[in-house]
């Protein structure tokens, strides 16, 4: 059961060849097994699981039920869940309840998911290889030596093992997509403001955005037409209609005009990753796709940009977290500051004090314009890029990360090596626009992420370019070996 | 330019965040790395730009000014470290 994707889980539960009930139970069984190597899930409540299977089972016997009545899916740790702990991958919210649902967790909750539960996460969502966690890095399941990306790497590690039949994720910089590359998985970030950031524990605003991390293009149009729409209590949230993401999927590729920025193809990326990318623009010619140049001139200014934007944001959405109204609290503070500072120095990691206080000096009075204000010009000038290269084509193509995963702690003391990572998919979120991540062909055996980035709400269509991928080839339909 | 342990000091002071001697010095070279990364800004003028005040240029929606939330205190309360009376319990700030 755990091989199918969403879509055909829905086929057999229709048929009844299973209930919702069983293959929550096969999915349990296999968590509880093969978890401990890989540390994908914080945490996995059963009976809560079981309760929602069970409810789902008899809203299809109702005749109710939709695509996605009974189907198991984790969510990352960064999805508020009341009743069931949310950490956020950090100390200072181990433990930590939440009074409410996220929206995106209440959307799918009423589509009938049953959510297994919460998947780790680089801390705060701050990491490219899920090492930040608090509760200890995930491993990658195509070689448990290697990170499965982050910051939604147990969500990405999750999805490949096949101990969830999807998940959700949240990418700042591309923490759906760069995981999505390196796990060999479908993975979305839509148009910022499509998905609502309500309940999604904020790490940087203008940045965030949460969307589907699937086995198949189709499985994220099914993930995502449960998520994305108007919501008002999130007030960056976009008042633009939700098409059928299904509908336009099948359509095919002739005359699509896709662009190469040059800037992707440079020094950096890795020999392997680019032959994966050239085999898949090969196969887009022959589906009937035809492939410009383009130039993307301010994009290698995208890395230095976000890393003062996304740390400026967090130091103040982080403010929040002070030991007071919740969250972790020093003992015996001596006074306010000492109960501030110290559940602060306690209760964040290594890389989220480094971000915050990047952020708090980026902020600082005498530095504000010669970094905050300069990298906010910049993002005008990145975007408009952009805005320039979607006069010519219809989507935009290239890689997702320069490389495959890389091994653990290759990186993990060296944090500009590890920002290094983001190169081609933070100019996405600097922007706002949608990307997508799926597989290539495997490079030595790893797996290789193809990014398809589309202009503003172009979601279908990047869903429609990746689907028809798939049916040419199987690229997508490969899984770790030793998680069979 | 770059960034000494006496500046570290003020900024994990402005963040409230209490550091090691040990961790001062591996922030005073992280910090400096990071920086560093951030100077690469300066590669482009933007002295005609405007910064960028959202990703779709839209404007801030607003609502009715209209209750909409109930009064959930204590639920929220539940959560917290230390509450009596309603009121959050945080070391004496008046003597």
């Amino acid at each position: 059961m755990h091989k199918k994707t969403i879509a055909e889980l829905d086929r057999g539960l229709r048929q009844g060849d299973y209930s919702s009930v069983e293959l929550t139970q096969h999915y349990l069984a296999r968590i509880e097994r093969l978890n401990p190597r890989l540390n994908a899930y914080i945490t996995v409540d059963g009976d809560r699981a079981l309760a929602a299977a069970e409810r789902a089972d008899s809203r299809r016997r109702q005749g109710q039920a939709g695509p996605l009545t009974g189907i198991p899916i984790a969510h990352k740790d960064i999805f508020c869940t009341q009743g069931l702990k949310t950490s956020c991958g950090s100390r200072m919210l181990d433990g930590f309840v939440a009074p409410y649902n996220a929206t995106v967790v209440e959307r799918l909750e009423e589509a009938g998911v049953v959510m297994l539960g919460k998947t780790n996460m680089d801390e705060f969502a701050m990491g490219s290889s899920n090492e930040t966690s608090w509760y200890g890095p995930v491993r990658n399941p195509w070689d448990e030596t290697r990170v499965p990306g982050g910051s939604s790497g147990g969500s990405a590690a999750a999805v490949a093992a096949r101990l969830c039949a999807a998940a959700t994720g949240t990418d700042t910089g591309g923490s759906i997509r760069q995981p999505a590359a390196l796990c060999g998985l479908t993975g979305l970030k839509p148009t910022y403001g499509r998905v609502s950031r309500w309940g999604m524990i904020a790490f940087a605003s203008s940045l965030d955005q949460a969307g589907p991390m699937t086995r198949s293009a189709e499985d994220a149009a099914l993930l995502l037409q449960a998520m994305a729409g108007f919501d008002p209590r999130d007030s960056t949230s976009a008042q633009e209609p939700v098409p059928d993401y299904l509908t336009g999927i099948g359509q095919d590729l002739k005359g699509l005009r896709i662009g190469l920025p040059k800037e992707y193809f440079g020094k950096g990326l890795d020999a392997g990753v680019a032959a994966s990318i050239e085999a898949a623009i090969a196969e887009y010619r022959r589906l009937g796709a035809e492939f410009r140049d383009i130039s993307l001139p301010n994009s290698p200014l995208s890395v230095p940009t976000y890393y003062v934007v996304a740390p400026a944001e967090c130091s103040s959405n982080l403010a929040r977290f002070d030991g007071v109204r919740y969250g972790h609290r020093c003992q015996d503070p001596r006074d306010l500051t000492d109960l501030y500072t110290r559940s602060r120095a306690e209760g964040f990691g290594a890389e989220v004090k480094r971000r915050v206080m990047i952020g708090t000096y980026v902020l600082s009075a005498g530095y504000y314009d010669a970094y905050y204000l300069k990298a906010q010009k910049l993002r005008h000038l990145i975007s408009d890029d952009f805005r320039r290269a979607f006069a010519e084509v219809d989507l935009i193509l290239g890689p997702t990360s320069p490389t495959t995963a890389f091994p653990l702690g290759a990186k993990a003391d060296d944090p500009v090596a590890m920002y290094l990572n983001d190169i081609y998919t933070i100019a996405t979120n600097l922007a706002g626009l949608p990307g997508l991540s799926l597989p290539a062909a495997p490079a030595a055996g790893l797996p290789v992420g193809l990014q398809l980035i589309g202009d503003y709400f172009q979601e279908a269509r990047l869903l429609n370019v990746a689907h028809q991928l798939q049916k040419a080839t199987d690229w997508h339909l490969a899984s770790p070996p030793s998680f069979d | 330019m770059s960034l000494t342990r006496t500046d570290v000091d003020k900024i994990a002071f402005l963040a409230r965040i209490q550091l090691s001697d040990d961790e001062k010095d591996r922030y005073v070279h992280d910090l400096n790395g990071i920086l560093a990364l951030a100077e690469q800004m300066n590669a482009v003028d933007t002295h005609d730009t405007g910064p960028m005040a959202h990703p779709l240029r839209m404007t801030q929606r607003l609502r009715a000014d209209q209750v909409t939330e109930p009064d959930q205190r204590e639920r929220f309360q539940g959560i917290a470290p230390a509450v009596e009376d309603g009121l959050y319990l945080v070391p004496k700030v008046i003597e």
